[in-house]
C-alpha cells in the first residue's frame, strides 16, 4: 500500500502481517543494537500541525531504529492565521526530498488532502475527529497478545480474534481512535459494541456495522475487551452530557464494574487517562489493565507500519503496490 | 444607455417567454427592441448581424445571489471579473452580497458597488444591503438610506439573521419602501461556523462536524411565520432540503396573502454529499451538499414553483482560502458561469421543466422579486434589449482554468454540461457571444 | 501492501527439459551427516556452538544439521546444539530493488556473545545474503567465530565469502537456477538445477 490513511486501508491479512512484524520488531527492542537498516537513506517527516508529544515520540523512535532520517517538523498554527495554506506547507516539507510524512492535523481529512499534493507517502497520525490507524492498529496488536495468551497459552494456531467481543466505550463521535478501531476490529473479525450516551454517538453509526448501547453493564457482561475512550475537556461543558458525576455513574469503568467484567477481559485506553472520569484507578492499573502494554506496543507497530510502507523499491509503491 | 450608431439585428432566434409565435427576428437599437423591419432603413447606422438560427432568444438571466469580493478581496474577484463571468453566464443583471468588507451596510457602499457595476459595462451589478451593521445580527443597518440609493434586497448572507426580533423589525421595516429580507437559514446554534458537512452517514464517517438539515428548516418555518404577521417580504436563500421544501410549500398555502419566495442553487440542484469523501474543499460551501433525496425534492420543488427561482451563490475564493484542511478551508463555489448549464441538466433534460418554466426561474422571477423593472422582460418591441441566446443542445467540458472569474473554486471542472450560453445583451450592448 | 511470498515452484517429481534433480532426499540427508562431523570436527566438539539457519529454509537445515550433530556424538550433550533463525532482511542490500520483502523470525535460543555460531543456509551464490547475515549477527551480539555451512555452494560470488563446510559444489552457469526444496518448507526433499526458460523460482541471491 501506498499510504496508510484509514484503518480501511488494512485488510485481516495485511493486519496480521504487520502484527506478525512488529512482534519481531518488539524483540529487537531487548536487543544491545536497538537498530536495523532496513530504511537507511529514507527520509521521514514527523508534520505534526497539532501537539503530541506521545504520538511524535513513538513514530520519531520507530523510524531512527529503522535508520531512517527522522525530522520532526511542528506546523501548529502555521496555516490558516499566518496565511500560508495546507498546500503550501505540504509541498514545501515535499520539496526537501522526503520519503514520508507522518501527518498529525486537527482538522479530519488532511491527510487525503496531502496524498493528492505530494508523492510523499502518506501516514495518518490522527486526522482531527476522524482517523487515528496506527493506534487502531497498536491497540489490535495488543488485544492480539492478550488474546492469544488467555486462549491456549500464546498458541499463534487459531485466530485470537474470532468470536470475541470489544466494547468501545465513550466520546465516539469525536474519537479518531473509535472510528479507525471499529473499521480494523470489524475487518478482523471482532464484534465491536460501541457505548455511549446518545449525544456523543455519531450520526450514520447503525451503517458502521457494529453494535450500540446505552447500556454499559450489559455490554461489560459479554466484553473480552473494553477500551474507554478520552473525554475530552471540551466536551465537558459542551452540553453533551449534564455533568461529569453523571457521565462516570453511567459510562464510567467503575471500581464496581471492574468487578464485574469477565475473568480476563482486558481493559484498554488510548491514554491519556482522565482517572476518576472515564476510568477509575482500580481500572487503570488492574492486573488485566494493557494501559502500558498499549504505550509499549506503539513504538513495535509503527516500525512494522514502515518498514511496510517504505521498506521496498519506490517504482513498485509507486505502482499502487502490485506485488 | 446613450445614443449609440449601430444597430444588432439578430435573426432566427425562437423567442421563450410567451412571444414564441411573434417571430425570430431581433433589432436592438440604443438599448431597445424595434420592429424588425426597420433594419438598415436608416443608412447612417451600421448595422451588426448575429445569426441566431436554431438558438433560443430568453430575457437576460437575473441572479439574486453572488459574491463579487469587491471591495476587500480583489484577489479573489472585482466587480469587473464578476460582471464579466456573469455575461458569460447569460446574466445582465447580478445581485451582489454584502459581506465585502467593508459590508455593505451603508448608501455610500452601496453607491460604490454599483458604480463600479457600471464602470464595468457588463450589465446592471445591483447592490444586496446588510440587514444589520456589519453582519453581526445585533442592530439594524441603515435600511431606508441603503433603499433611496435603489436598494430593494437586505441580505446578511453568510450569516443568519438568527433573532427573532432583528428579524422580525427588519421585515417590518423594509415594508416601507417594498424592500424583501433575503434570509440565509441556518440556525447557529445548530449548525455552528465549524459545521461543513451534511449532518448524516457521511459527516459521521468523515468525522466532519455536521451540518443538520433541521438548522434550516426550522428558520424558514419561524421566518414564513413572522412574514405573515408583518405582511411584509420574505425570500429564502438557497434552500437546500426536502424539509425546507415542506415547510415552503406550506407556508406558501397557509399565508396566500404573504410574499414569500425561495431560490435554489445549481449546484444544490446536482451535486451531492458523497462528493466530500475525498476531503477536496472545492465541495465545502453553506450550506452543504446534501444527500440524493434532498436534490430531487428541490428539483421537483423549482418545477413546481415551490422554489420560485434559481440563484448562483457564485462564491469565488483565492486557492490560499481553499487549499487548507477541510474544516479551516473557505465555503463557497463559483457558479456564474455554469449555472444555466446545470438548469438545463437538470431540469430541461430531465423534463421536470420546460424553457418557459426556466426562463422564469432565472429571468422573470427575480427580477420581480429584487424589483428590477428593466430585466426580466418579454422580448416585444419597445422593451429593454436585454436578452441572452441560448443553444439548447450545445455542451461541453467544463474547465476551471477557462473563466472569466479570477477564481478557480469550480465544482464542475472535468464534468461535461450542456454550454447553452451564446450571447448576452445588456441593454442593448453585446456583453458576451461566444 | 501486499508482500509476496514465495515464487510458485514446478511440482514435485517430475523432470521438464531444462530442470533436473541433482540431489535427492538420500543424497541431501547424506551430505547433512558429512557436514555435521565436519562442524564437530573443526570444533573440537559441540561446545559453544550455535546453528543460526537463515530463512526461509536455512532454517530446517539448521535443525537437521542439529539433530545430525546429536546422532553423530550421543551422549555428548550434542543434543542440544542451540538452534535457531536467523533473519537478514532488513540487512540486504537489495531492499530497494523490489517490493517489499517479508521479514522472518530472529530466535536465537542463547546469546551469540562468546559462541562458534554457525551460518546455515540452502544455497551459496552471490554471497550478499550472507554478508546479510554477517551484519544482523553482528547487531546481536559478538561470537567468538562465524562459520558457513551451506547444502549447496553454486559458485558466482560476487562477495570475497568463502563457506567452512557444503554439501555439494554445484557447477553453474549464471543464469540458471538452483532449487532447494525441503519436506519442512516444500513437501519434498530434493535439489533442483532449472535451466533459463525454465519454471520459475523464487529469486536467489
Amino acid at each position: 500500500m501506498r499510504h496508510l490513511l484509514s484503518a480501511a486501508d488494512v485488510d485481516a491479512a495485511t493486519a496480521n502481517r504487520i502484527f506478525d512484524l512488529a512482534e519481531e520488531m518488539a524483540d529487537v527492542q531487548n536487543r544491545p543494537v536497538k537498530k536495523l537498516p532496513a530504511l537507511r537513506g529514507r527520509t521521514v517527516v514527523n508534520l505534526f500541525f497539532e501537539d503530541s508529544t506521545r504520538t511524535r515520540s513513538s513514530f520519531e523512535i520507530a523510524g531512527k531504529w529503522l535508520s531512517a532520517d527522522v525530522i520532526n517538523i511542528s506546523a501548529k498554527g502555521s496555516s490558516v492565521s499566518k496565511g500560508e495554506s495546507l498546500r503550501d506547507t505540504v509541498q514545501t516539507v515535499a520539496a526537501m526530498g522526503v520519503d514520508a510524512m507522518v501527518i498529525r492535523h486537527a482538522a479530519s481529512g488532511a491527510p487525503w488532502q496531502a496524498a493528492q499534493w505530494t508523492r510523499a507517502q502518506i501516514v495518518n497520525a490522527g486526522d482531527g475527529t476522524h482517523e487515528h490507524p496506527t493506534q487502531a492498529l497498536l491497540d489490535a496488536f495488543t488485544l492480539r497478545r492478550h488474546f492469544r495468551a488467555a486462549a491456549n497459552g500464546g498458541s499463534t494456531g487459531t485466530d485470537p480474534f474470532a468470536g470475541r467481543t470489544v466494547a468501545v466505550v465513550g466520546d465516539i463521535t469525536h474519537s479518531r481512535v473509535a472510528r479507525s478501531n471499529v473499521l480494523l476490529l470489524t475487518t478482523l473479525g471482532v464484534r465491536v459494541v460501541l457505548v455511549a450516551p446518545p449525544t456523543l454517538l455519531p450520526s450514520g453509526v447503525e451503517t458502521w456495522g457494529c453494535e450500540v448501547t446505552g447500556n454499559f453493564d450489559a455490554a461489560i457482561a459479554e466484553a473480552d475487551a473494553v477500551m474507554m475512550l478520552r473525554v475530552q475537556r471540551e466536551r465537558m461543558s459542551g452540553g453533551y452530557f449534564p455533568t461529569p458525576r453523571e457521565y462516570t455513574v453511567g459510562y464510567g469503568l467503575t471500581r464496581d464494574r471492574v468487578a464485574a467484567l469477565r475473568p480476563g477481559t482486558a481493559i484498554c485506553h488510548p491514554g491519556p487517562m482522565n482517572r476518576g472520569l472515564e476510568i477509575s484507578a482500580d481500572a487503570a492499573d488492574a492486573a488485566n489493565s494493557l494501559v502500558l502494554d498499549q504505550v509499549a506496543a506503539g513504538v513495535a507497530v509503527r516500525m512494522s507500519v514502515l518498514y511496510q510502507l517504505l521498506g521496498g523499491d519506490d517504482a513498485w509503491v509507486s505502482q499502487g503496490g502490485q506485488g | 444607455m446613450g445614443e449609440t450608431t449601430t444597430d444588432l439585428l439578430i435573426t432566427g432566434a425562437t423567442r421563450v417567454g410567451g412571444l414564441a409565435d411573434e417571430g425570430g427576428d431581433l433589432l436592438v437599437r440604443d438599448g431597445v427592441l424595434l420592429d424588425p423591419a426597420e433594419a438598415g432603413r436608416d443608412g447612417s447606422r451600421e448595422l451588426v448581424r448575429i445569426d441566431a438560427d436554431g438558438l433560443l432568444a430568453v430575457p437576460g438571466l437575473v441572479d439574486l445571489h453572488c459574491h463579487l469580493r469587491e471591495p476587500g478581496r480583489e484577489d479573489a474577484e472585482t466587480v469587473a471579473t464578476g460582471a464579466a463571468a456573469a455575461a458569460r453566464g447569460g446574466f445582465t443583471a447580478v445581485l451582489a452580497m454584502a459581506n465585502t468588507v467593508p459590508v455593505t451596510d451603508t448608501a455610500e457602499a452601496a453607491r460604490h458597488v454599483r458604480a463600479l457595476g457600471e464602470q464595468a459595462g457588463l450589465g446592471a451589478v445591483v447592490p444586496i444591503g446588510a440587514v444589520s451593521k456589519g453582519l453581526d445580527g445585533q442592530e439594524l443597518a441603515e435600511l431606508g438610506l441603503m433603499a433611496r440609493t435603489g436598494v430593494r434586497v437586505f441580505s446578511d448572507d453568510g450569516h443568519c439573521v438568527s433573532d427573532a426580533r432583528l428579524m422580525r423589525r427588519a421585515l417590518e421595516y423594509v415594508r416601507a419602501f417594498d424592500g424583501v429580507i433575503a434570509q440565509h437559514a441556518q440556525d447557529p446554534r445548530l449548525a455552528g461556523p465549524d459545521a461543513c458537512c451534511h449532518e448524516g452517514e457521511v459527516s459521521g464517517r468523515l468525522g466532519l462536524a455536521g451540518w443538520p438539515a433541521a438548522a434550516e428548516s426550522t428558520i424558514i418555518a419561524r421566518d414564513v411565520q413572522l412574514a405573515a404577521l408583518t405582511r411584509s417580504r420574505l425570500h429564502v436563500c438557497h434552500v437546500s432540503t426536502a424539509e425546507s421544501v415542506e415547510v415552503l410549500r406550506w407556508a406558501k398555502q397557509r399565508y396566500p396573502q404573504a410574499d414569500i419566495t425561495a431560490e435554489v442553487t445549481p449546484h444544490h440542484l446536482l451535486l451531492t454529499t458523497d462528493l466530500l469523501a475525498g476531503y477536496d474543499p472545492t465541495f465545502k460551501v453553506n450550506p452543504p451538499l446534501r444527500p440524493a433525496e434532498d436534490v430531487e425534492a428541490v428539483r421537483a420543488a423549482l418545477a413546481d414553483g415551490t422554489i420560485d427561482a434559481v440563484a448562483t451563490d457564485h462564491a469565488p475564493h483565492a486557492r490560499h482560502d481553499k487549499e487548507h484542511a477541510f474544516a479551516d478551508a473557505a465555503f463557497g463555489m463559483v457558479g456564474l458561469e455554469t449555472a444555466l448549464g446545470v438548469v438545463v441538466e437538470t431540469m430541461v433534460r430531465t423534463g421536470l421543466a420546460d424553457w418557459e418554466r426556466v426562463v422564469e426561474a432565472t429571468s422573470t422571477t427575480p427580477a420581480r422579486i429584487a424589483r428590477l423593472t428593466d430585466q426580466g422582460r418579454r422580448l416585444a418591441v419597445g422593451a429593454p434589449a436585454t436578452l441572452t441566446l441560448v443553444d439548447p443542445t450545445a455542451r461541453a467540458v467544463v474547465d476551471a482554468a477557462d473563466t472569466r472569474s479570477l477564481s478557480r473554486n469550480n465544482p464542475w471542472h472535468g464534468r461535461e454540461l450542456p454550454d447553452p450560453v451564446v450571447a448576452t445583451v445588456a441593454a442593448g450592448r453585446l456583453t458576451y457571444r461566444r | 501492501m501486499s508482500v509476496p511470498g514465495s515464487a510458485p515452484v514446478p511440482p514435485p517429481g517430475g523432470e521438464t527439459p531444462g530442470d533436473r534433480v541433482v540431489l535427492d532426499a538420500e543424497d541431501i540427508s547424506r551430505a547433512l551427516t558429512r557436514m555435521a562431523h565436519q562442524i564437530l570436527e573443526a570444533n573440537r566438539g559441540a561446545d559453544g556452538l550455535v546453528l543460526a539457519g537463515i530463512p526461509s529454509r536455512g532454517v530446517p537445515l539448521a535443525h537437521r544439521l542439529a539433530a545430525a550433530i546429536a546422532a553423530a556424538e550421543p551422549g555428548s550433550g550434542a543434543g542440544s546444539v542451540p538452534t535457531g533463525a536467523l533473519d537478514v532482511t532488513m540487512y540486504r542490500d537489495d531492499l530497494r530493488s523490489q517490493p517489499t520483502r517479508a521479514v522472518g523470525p530472529t530466535r536465537l535460543p542463547v546469546s551469540v556473545d562468546g559462541a562458534v555460531v554457525v551460518l546455515v543456509d540452502d544455497v551459496l551464490f552471490s554471497g550478499r545474503t550472507v554478508r546479510a547475515a554477517l551484519d544482523a549477527l553482528g547487531d546481536l551480539g559478538r561470537p567468538r567465530a562465524v562459520r558457513l555451512a551451506v547444502l549447496v555452494d553454486r559458485g558466482h560470488r560476487q562477495l570475497p565469502i568463502r563457506a567452512d563446510h557444503v554439501g555439494k559444489n554445484l557447477p553453474t552457469a549464471a543464469d540458471e537456477r538452483v532449487l532447494v526444496r525441503l519436506a519442512e518448507t516444500d513437501g519434498v526433499n530434493e535439489v533442483r538445477i532449472v535451466r533459463p526458460g525454465g519454471a520459475p523460482t523464487r529469486r536467489e541471491v
